[in-house]
């Protein structure tokens, strides 16, 4: 891996930003805890114009992006996501609308799907109403989205449900795969929170415990086999919490490998919580994508290997994991260079350790977890 | 032999000029194809039963000779993989 371009040294080795996603606005109807928006979102309300918009699109997809995905906050409430949606199949993306389902009619899913849209995900935030309206915030949300589930799939589009799983419905998984068989779903997302943004502010709130985990990996894993037996397409994804893990996630493949986020406002980041990083970032209004990805200051920052302290720069699977994820680096060492402490090689294992340990003895109950709304964020911005 | 072979709903099959390659593209994924995958899958069209497909393979490629195993067995792990329907 000693060939990848260095910071500030970019190379013919860097490929090209494969997927693109467009989170067209941080405006949203629900207020889940385990939101990965940034904090102050309601401090960022400048959205790019549809014009700018297709610009990206398009810069994006000579540069040979071939996924792209709409989401946000909540992408259906920009009005301009039917023009959005025809100029991506336009230009030959496979695209991917990523929503809560509220503000979803059955008329939208289909004149989507006219006009080109791939494929919707569902998410969920639990088995039943009660626990699902406690979690959004919002007393109607989960009628709704069963509802635009069924419609997903009577208008032809691959079903793909996600549920993002905390310590208040993990005790649920065979409900929620029961669940998703009855809805016919396609592939279902079983995703424990990633601890950035509002979740990493709620994390004692949210993180199940050891024993949690191990209950619901079996469940999962049962279930699997049966599917498995009686030939069912539906497929399992279940992303578990690399907080338990010993050895970090390869963050997004690689710092500016193939992913690139545009947030609502224009800027430009390898991932979608890089935000929250002290580093300058650019922006689609003020330069074009292709110096964004090959020539930019903050996309070259943490490409290559030679940023590495120890651990990682000596270390034999630097090039597996990359030193794992740069934002988690931040918020728990509060130096972004260090090694993901998630690695029990990093000095720092302990504040992983300590969350563990935090995890078995967690008593908060829902209500005492921030919900991401304007007002909490109007807090954080003045605090 | 008789059966026909459709791309899975949400699935999609292109020619990526940046990649130099045919991918097969769904649901937030995407794989790159080798060259005797494209051919074969370029062939998929949710009319062509297996045997017309083979045909079709041997008489453009005459090179390659016998192509029966090598489509099967193609097509036995792209249904495994959920990639393709058999009807
Ligand atoms: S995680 Fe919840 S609050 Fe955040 S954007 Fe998605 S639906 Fe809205
Ligand atoms: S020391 Fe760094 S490179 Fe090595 S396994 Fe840990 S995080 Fe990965």
């Amino acid at each position: 891996m000693n060939d990848v371009a260095r910071p500030g040294h970019p190379s013919h080795t860097v490929g090209p930003p494969l997927w693109l996603l467009a989170e067209l606005t941080y405006r949203c109807p629900l207020q889940c805890p385990y939101c990965s928006n940034p904090l102050d979102f309601a401090d960022q309300s400048d959205e790019l114009t549809t014009e700018e918009w297709v610009s990206v699109l398009r810069q994006g997809r000579a540069m040979g992006a071939a996924q792209l995905g709409f989401s946000g906050g909540e992408p259906l409430v920009r009005q301009d996501l039917p023009e959005l949606i025809a100029e991506a199949r336009h230009l030959g993306y496979y695209s991917n609308l990523i929503t809560s389902g509220i503000g979803l009619t059955e008329q939208k899913v289909r004149a989507f799907r006219e006009a080109g849209l791939d494929h919707i995900q569902v998410s969920f935030q639990a088995s039943d109403p009660e626990l699902n309206n406690a979690v959004a915030g919002s007393r109607k949300a989960f009628d709704q989205k069963l509802a635009m589930a069924r419609a997903v799939k009577d208008a032809g589009y691959p079903m793909v449900l996600n549920f993002v799983i905390h310590r208040h419905n993990i005790h649920q998984m065979t409900d929620i795969i029961s669940l998703c068989e009855r809805l016919e779903a396609d592939y279902v997302e079983l995703a424990t929170c990633q601890y950035y943004g509002w979740a990493f502010r709620n994390r004692e709130g949210l993180m199940p415990s050891a024993a949690q985990l191990e209950q619901a990996e079996r469940e999962v894993n049962d279930y699997r086999g049966q599917l498995a037996q009686s030939g069912s397409a539906m497929k399992l994804i279940f992303v578990t919490p690399d907080y338990y893990e010993i050895r970090p996630k390869a963050c997004m493949n690689g710092w500016g490998s193939m992913f690139l986020t545009v947030a609502p406002d224009g800027t430009a980041l390898p991932c979608h919580s890089a935000r929250l990083l002290p580093i300058e970032f650019p922006n689609t209004r003020q330069m074009a994508l292709k110096s964004i990805w090959y020539e930019s200051p903050g996309f070259n920052h943490y490409r290559g290997d030679s940023w590495m302290p120890e651990p990682c720069r000596s270390c034999d699977e630097k090039g597996k994991d990359f030193g794992g994820c740069r934002c988690q680096a931040y918020l728990l060492t509060g130096n972004a260079d260090n090694a993901d402490p998630v690695c029990d090689k990093s000095p720092h294992h302990d504040r992983i350790l300590a969350a563990r340990r935090a995890a078995d003895h967690a008593t908060a109950g829902l209500e005492d977890l921030t919900y991401r709304n304007t007002r909490n964020s109007r807090l954080f911005f003045r605090s | 032999m008789t059966r026909v072979p459709r791309l899975r709903p949400g699935f999609r099959f292109q020619w990526e000029p940046v990649q130099d390659s045919h991918v097969l593209l769904y649901p937030e994924g995407m794989v790159k194809l080798n060259t005797s995958a494209s051919a074969i899958l370029a062939e998929v069209d949710g009319h062509r039963p297996v045997a017309d497909i083979i045909a079709r393979l041997e008489q453009n490629f005459p090179d390659a000779g016998e192509l029966t195993d090598d489509v099967c067995e193609f097509l036995r792990d792209a249904q495994q993989k959920h990639w393709i329907e058999l009807q």
